[in-house]
């Protein structure tokens, strides 16, 4: 064997040293010394996130007999990653450090790395059995993470409902890929595609059917949703944070990388007409149960499945220009999401505070947090110029780049009407903070420095992505 | 040339602006008109320089033997869009931009200087010579543009400021109306003058003056003939862009904004409304006079519309109370005497070289500048002693005010074309041009020139001599007399100026393709006009010198005609029903109809069938996880059946 195939992963091993560092570090630690646990592992991954820059450069390498690969797209994607899972290890410091979770603190890291091991692979994979292993590293932490916090009910409530979907939803798509082993004899990407061809069959159409629950369960993509207010409500708020942007942008990915490299060919007969079915509901419904919310973490649960179906829509348009408006789309929404989780997430540590009335008057209280709030609300609803918008536009521009089918026109402004709509929930929060008034407002208190940190870098890139073109033009060359 | 000095020349003002518009607030009344002034001063030094080296050097520059050539000292590119459209800023010095170097700066300076006078103590004084600044930024930057587009910009740049000036007593409902009339009225035909720039440059592909005017017949070409409605597109171009000069100088009909500009401070009516703004349409018509000599059909539009102004607003002067109108009307009919001779300049007119008419709106545009700011000046004079506006609240002010009353005097002989003042010469010129057109039209003006006469020294009259109120039993014991230092120094000036500008050998300087054009005054036109001027001005010294009833049975007799031009033949009248009538109620109220009924309630409805839509399906999301599970498989098995179906 060719030792040397390692080299190409790099960023995994990167990433599996670091692991082991922190792993290593919290297991033989004194109980002092152990406090230090998740700044090492903030360090670790900021080292990490600043060696994949380096990385970004490198050509296409694939190793395990083509069963791995690397290139410049899936080098940025991992970058995107990156940065996404160090603002949430930022942003969870305090969390982290409290009283009742102050005692496994450790594992939160270790876990949450493990997790981002798995996305590495799936999204890296171009075998089958590779990508379930991946899928799996990264699914099974998780439902220990959802049940983190082990004195509240709703932790444990949120890990079973977890648990239960995932293992049905792995079951199902493993249940289509085999069928698909079945019809091809091979479990390699290129070695399916090239033996189904352009032959489109009844098997085929069930596979591929159970192939897209599967990843609707990762994405929370209607009708395969609902388990997704329930974890995100009841797991600890960094946890649905991470959940919400990280795991997501990771499937989705892998989800682009299967549906056009496995499945392409057959794109017009099969999955085109799923692929709308899919997205519109999940936008439409994701809207509908937004505007009833009360509680923050529901709310957002039910505007991260809507968010879904826009970074959906990028696949639509099935192009390279698809391709950087997903991967800036999760840029963006990484940005956006960690922001108002980041808020949310203050706010619960300071005050235990998660309903929306709770925010009334937070303006006269709170300012700064509030305008980060409102920042994060403006950019997911799409208001220029900030960068939200901007990624919205470039999904929308590649959906219908070249195309003049009357459908994803149709599919667009159905797209566009429940932007408006979604226009409404997230004023809603806005309304709250800055107009309604409040009998007891949220006292005005002082959030932690790592809190602070990881809001200002949000709100940076919120700010930022939306002024300087920089970031998308490098993600259209990566792609094209 | 160096480029510093032209830099300067627009810097100065800019800075001038930023200075005191920022910083104003925290400095004292005294500082702040100061610095205004001494920044005015550098620039009118830089300016005359400027013009100076411009005329007199004899730098090859700018003179070819004895032909004056366009110099354009710098023209940097602003804004690059593509490789062929480019925004550029830059500096032009040919004769007329020269000439405006001159004009503005001297006007410009001389009403700083008077306001230290006629505005002090009043509230905002920082912010009103920051607002003059700005002004004369603009206004400079206007005539010294190199491209159509930075001509276009300043322009954009003049109305605001003028805008700004115009409501400066902002707490008076007039004079917030009346800034507001005057943008939206210039604002309105600049979008005529915007739309010919766009038909101009998409025909030759080119925004810059020279490459156009210098190779006239190459912009013809580059049109191929092509045609909308009955007319050549360079027609309509032309046209168009003549519209936005109508707007900025109140032809007819779009003159409605200036008489009720005259609700700003009178200084600045004497800058904007009388010298500088206004004739910014008939520098614009100049400024591309080489392309409006292609088109006769153009030229005779220009013509029609000067000629018709010109006697309307004279009409209109003679029925007026209220002294700055009667000068604002005053100005709009002398606007309309350039722009006539700019029209009649026509190359198939062979009597006379085409030149001459050119030529003498140039000279009118800046002899009348200095007599007509003269005028407003002396009329802030008046106004400041008696506390009114009316010439009714005069009379007999000769006695009280002997400064303002000469210099009053020596403006209004002017303007009537009285040798040896200034204006004989400039409208002698244009009365040589008008007849060499046709004798219609210069027997048509020769009788504006006449009304001109006869309305200027109607004022003059009422004002200083008529009757003999009782100035201290109605002022407190206050007798009116002449303004100070400050707002005399300017009086006497532009009274030493308007006495002597018709010296000026101005064929040899500004002519219209840089040749020396030799004034020969025409004797027999001459004597004409000024025996014409002189019987108005006797028939006006007869009517108006005592106080008696002679006017007021005059205009009993032709009661219909005086209400008529004292309302100014109702054209406001006409502009409220248009746009009350026929515009909001005809076309905004049905359009509001449709959006507060039709679109709003399209969107209620969505929000109502969104709002319906999720009570629905609310109990969708049970919390069984079973459920859950039940509706995935569902999704997945549908999903499919779905693909299966359509695959079969």
């Amino acid at each position: 064997m060719d030792y040397s195939q390692f080299l190409a992963l790099k960023q995994e091993i990167g990433l599996l040293i670091v692991f082991l560092l922190v792993f290593l570090y919290d297991t033989f630690a004194g109980k002092k010394s152990a406090k230090g646990v998740p700044v090492a592992a903030c360090l670790g991954m900021l080292a990490l996130t600043v060696y994949g820059f380096f990385e970004s450069g490198a050509q296409a390498t694939s190793a395990f007999a083509g069963m791995y690969v690397g290139s410049p797209v899936v080098a940025a994607i991992k970058n995107i990653l990156n940065v996404g899972v160090l603002i949430v290890l930022v942003q969870s410091l305090k969390w982290a450090n409290s009283e009742f979770t102050a005692v496994r603190r450790g594992e939160f890291y270790e876990l949450i790395l493990l997790t981002l091991l798995g996305m590495y692979l799936m999204i890296s994979s171009r075998h089958f059995l590779m990508f379930i292993i991946g899928l799996e590293t990264a699914s099974l932490p998780l439902c220990a993470l959802v049940a983190f916090d082990k004195h509240r009910y709703e932790s444990h409530e949120a890990a079973i409902k977890y648990v239960l979907t995932a293992v049905f939803s792995s079951a199902i798509l493993l249940m289509g890929l085999s069928f698909v082993y079945a019809l091809s004899g091979t479990l390699y990407y290129s070695g399916i595609a090239a033996m189904i061809g352009s032959q489109m069959g009844v098997m085929l159409a069930v596979a591929l059917a159970f192939v897209m629950a599967g990843f609707g369960f990762k994405l929370s993509l209607v009708p395969f949703h609902l388990w997704t207010a329930d974890v995100y409500q009841g797991a600890p708020t960094s946890v649905t944070s991470y959940l919400s942007v990280i795991s997501k942008g990771s499937a989705a990915f892998a989800f682009l990388v299967v549906l056009t490299q496995v499945f392409g060919s057959v794109y017009e007969a099969a999955w085109e007409w799923m692929l709308y079915t899919l997205i519109i509901l999940t936008i439409t419904v994701g809207n509908l149960f937004a505007i009833r919310q009360v509680n923050m973490k529901r709310f957002l649960a039910f505007s991260s499945i809507s968010q879904a179906g826009y970074i959906m829509l990028a696949i639509v348009g099935h192009n390279a220009m698809g391709v950087s408006a997903l991967m800036f789309y999760t840029l963006v929404y990484i940005f956006s999401n960690l922001a108002a989780f980041g808020v949310i997430g203050a706010i619960e540590n300071a005050t235990g505070k998660v309903n929306m009335t709770d925010y009334n008057g937070l303006y006269k209280t709170n300012p700064r947090l509030a305008v980060t709030m409102m920042l994060a609300m403006f950019s997911l609803a799409g208001i220029p110029p900030f960068a939200g918008f901007f990624s919205k536009f470039f999904v929308f521009t590649a959906t219908l780049n070249g195309t003049d089918s009357v459908a994803l026109y149709v599919l667009v402004l159905v797209a566009l009407i429940n932007t408006i709509i979604s226009l409404y929930y997230y004023l809603l929060v806005v309304k709250a903070m800055f107009i309604n008034e409040s009998e007891e407002p949220i006292a005005t208190f002082r959030s932690a420095c790592s809190e602070r940190l990881g809001m200002w870098v949000c709100v940076a890139g919120i700010i930022g992505l939306g002024i300087v073109s920089y970031f998308y033009d490098y993600l259209l060359t990566v792609a094209a | 040339m160096d480029i510093t000095i032209p830099i300067l020349i627009l810097a100065i003002p800019l800075f001038m602006f930023l200075l005191l518009g920022l910083a104003g607030v925290k400095m004292s009344h005294k500082l702040a008109g100061a610095l205004g002034t001494l920044g005015m001063g550098t620039v009118l030094l830089l300016s005359y320089y400027t013009a100076f080296t411009y005329f007199f050097s004899g730098n090859p520059e700018f003179v070819d033997g004895t032909d004056r050539l366009q110099a354009v000292l710098f023209n940097h590119t602003w804004l690059q869009f593509t490789p062929a459209l480019a925004i550029k800023i830059g500096f032009l010095l040919d004769p007329i931009s020269a000439m405006m170097l001159v004009v503005i700066p001297t006007i410009s300076f001389m009403v700083h200087v008077y306001s230290l006078g006629y505005m002090h103590g009043e509230k905002g004084f920082q912010r009103y010579y920051a607002f003059l600044s700005l002004f004369s930024f603009s206004m400079l930057g206007l005539v010294v543009a190199t491209n159509i587009f930075q001509m276009y910009i300043f322009w954009e740049l003049v109305g605001a400021s003028s805008f700004l000036l115009i409501g400066f007593f902002y707490t008076l409902p007039s004079a917030v109306s009346a800034c507001k009339k005057a943008f939206i009225v210039t604002r309105f035909a600049d979008l005529g003058f915007l739309i010919g720039i766009l038909v101009l440059s998409y025909f030759t592909r080119q925004l810059d003056f020279l490459p156009m005017t210098q190779n006239p017949s190459a912009v013809l070409s580059s049109f191929e003939g092509a045609s909308f409605l009955g007319a050549s597109a360079l027609t309509w171009a032309l046209v168009l862009i003549f519209v936005g000069g109508m707007g900025k100088s109140a032809m007819l009909p779009l003159h409605i904004w200036l008489p009720d500009a005259m609700e700003g401070p009178t200084p600045v009516s004497a800058l904007i409304h009388a010298a500088t703004m206004v004739v910014a349409g008939v520098y614009l018509v100049a400024r591309l006079f080489p392309l409006y000599m292609l088109e006769d059909a153009a030229l005779m539009f220009i013509t029609v519309v000067g000629a018709a102004t010109a006697f309307y607003a004279a009409m209109v002067a003679c029925a007026q109370i209220d002294i700055k109108r009667i000068l604002a009307f005053s100005t709009i009919s002398q606007i309309a005497f350039m722009m006539v001779s700019l029209g009649v300049a026509s190359k198939n007119n062979v009597a006379i070289h085409e030149g001459l008419g050119y030529m003498a709106s140039m000279f009118h545009l800046f002899t009348h500048a200095m007599f007509k700011a003269l005028l407003f000046l002396g009329a802030g004079a008046l106004i400041h002693a008696v506390h009114s506006n009316n010439y009714t609240a005069m009379g007999g002010l000769r006695k009280y005010m002997p400064v303002t009353h000469i210099t009053f005097l020596i403006g209004c002989l002017a303007i009537a074309g009285i040798w040896p003042f200034a204006g004989f010469f400039s409208k002698d010129e244009i009365l040589a041009a008008c007849f060499a057109n046709g004798t219609f039209w210069g027997l048509w003006m020769m009788m504006v020139a006449a009304m001109t006469a006869f309305y200027m020294f109607r004022m003059y009259f009422l004002i200083f001599w008529w009757d003999n109120p009782d100035y201290e039993k109605e002022h407190h014991g206050h007798r009116p007399h002449d303004p100070g230092l400050a707002m005399s120094l300017p009086l006497i000036f532009l009274a030493v100026v308007s006495t002597v500008a018709g010296f000026i050998p101005f064929g040899e300087l500004v002519t219209f393709d840089g040749h020396e054009y030799h004034i020969h005054i025409d004797w027999t036109i001459a004597g004409l006009s000024m025996g014409v001027a002189a019987l108005s001005i006797a028939f006006a010294a007869w009517l108006y010198m005592k106080k008696n009833d002679k006017p007021q049975r005059m205009a009993d007799s032709v009661r219909w005609l005086w209400t008529a031009a004292h309302r100014r033949f109702y054209w406001d009248e006409i502009y409220l029903f248009v746009t009350r009538r026929i515009i909001f109620d005809g076309i905004c109220k049905p359009i509001a109809w449709f959006d507060r009924h039709i679109i709003d309630g399209t969107m209620d409805g969505l929000a109502f069938v969104t709002n319906k839509a999720s009570l629905a399906i609310k109990g969708f999301q049970s919390g069984k996880v079973q459920m859950y599970i039940w509706w995935y498989l569902i999704g997945a098995v549908v999903l499919g059946l779905i693909t299966a179906v359509c695959v079969l």
